[in-house]
């Protein structure tokens, strides 16, 4: 069965999604992801959508699902690459992905996370930081 | 105005929606679309194309390219034979579902073309026209 690869790279996890997903590939890679953040313990998760020419509201509902499921279990998610007219359309769709944190591309999506872990990593560690 | 370049396409699975967004796609790049404009097209071919494999019970889709009095456009017409909706106003609200979608397959889909029609009878179907013009 055909399947999006989910990449470990340190304490990350790296989603790039090639392919036009169909709905029921889109499902499963939500659940691959929830099943290698378990079992991983990543901190954070990127996920490059720069191949993707379309976002509707599906994939959308499926991006949303993925951050809120990755926030559940303690890491963060941001998405990368979207396409300018991507972003365009699902604006005008009506979604608005605001629960979704992005970022322009890989590089910049990678230090989005660094900088979010470090920041809940020195908050759960607040009272040793104050001695 | 006269369909210049027609195909039509089964529509019973997720792989085939994703078959036609991707026809749709291509042709209009074929015909030198913008790419904003080949997005928003693909994308409100993808919402209608779901509806009729989810709601509709699977359907078709005829994919047409028009031209005439000095303009062109592509079209996309969804049909299912399916259980139709009664409040076709209702089912056009933006964040309305009657299942687990986000409600704005319909409202969107609208908002992304040119000209959108619909027309459902309960217990008959559903048929859905898009067109983008150049
Ligand atoms: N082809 C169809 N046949 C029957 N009902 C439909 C069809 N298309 C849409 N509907 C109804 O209209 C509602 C709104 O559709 P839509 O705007 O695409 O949102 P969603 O798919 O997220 O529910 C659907 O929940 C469904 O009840
Ligand atoms: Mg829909």
């Amino acid at each position: 069965m055909e399947r999006i690869p989910i990449l470990k790279v340190g304490e990350f996890l790296l989603v790039s999604i090639q392919v036009d997903m169909h709905d029921r590939l889109a499902m499963s890679l939500q659940d691959d992801l929830t099943a290698k953040l378990v079992a991983t313990r990543a901190k954070g998760v990127l996920i490059d959508i720069s191949s993707l020419d379309m976002v509707d509201s599906f994939i959308g509902r499926m991006l949303g699902h993925m951050a809120a499921m990755a926030g559940a279990l303690g890491a963060k998610a941001v998405v990368v690459g979207m396409q300018p007219a991507v972003a365009i359309t699902i604006v005008e769709l009506g979604m608005a992905l605001t629960e979704v944190r992005t970022a322009l591309n890989v590089d910049k999506g990678m230090a989005l996370l660094q900088s979010l872990v470090a920041k809940s990593c020195s908050m759960d560690n607040h009272d040793c930081h104050e001695k | 105005m006269t369909a210049t370049k027609s195909r039509t396409m089964p529509l019973d699975s997720c792989e085939e929606i994703v078959h036609l967004r991707q026809t749709t796609r291509s042709w209009m790049a074929e015909q030198r679309f913008t790419l904003v404009e080949q997005t928003k097209m693909m994308t409100a071919t993808s919402e209608l194309a779901r509806n009729a494999v989810v709601y509709g019970g699977g359907g078709s889709a005829k994919l047409e390219l028009l031209e005439g009095s000095g303009r062109m456009g592509i079209r996309v017409v969804v049909e299912d034979q399916g259980p139709g909706i009664a409040d076709i106003g209702q089912a056009m609200t933006d964040h309305f579902t009657s299942g687990q979608g986000m409600g704005l397959g319909l409202g969107g889909a609208k908002r992304l073309v040119d000209d959108f029609e619909i027309r459902s009878e309960p217990g008959k179907g559903t048929v859905v026209s898009i067109t983008k013009w150049k």
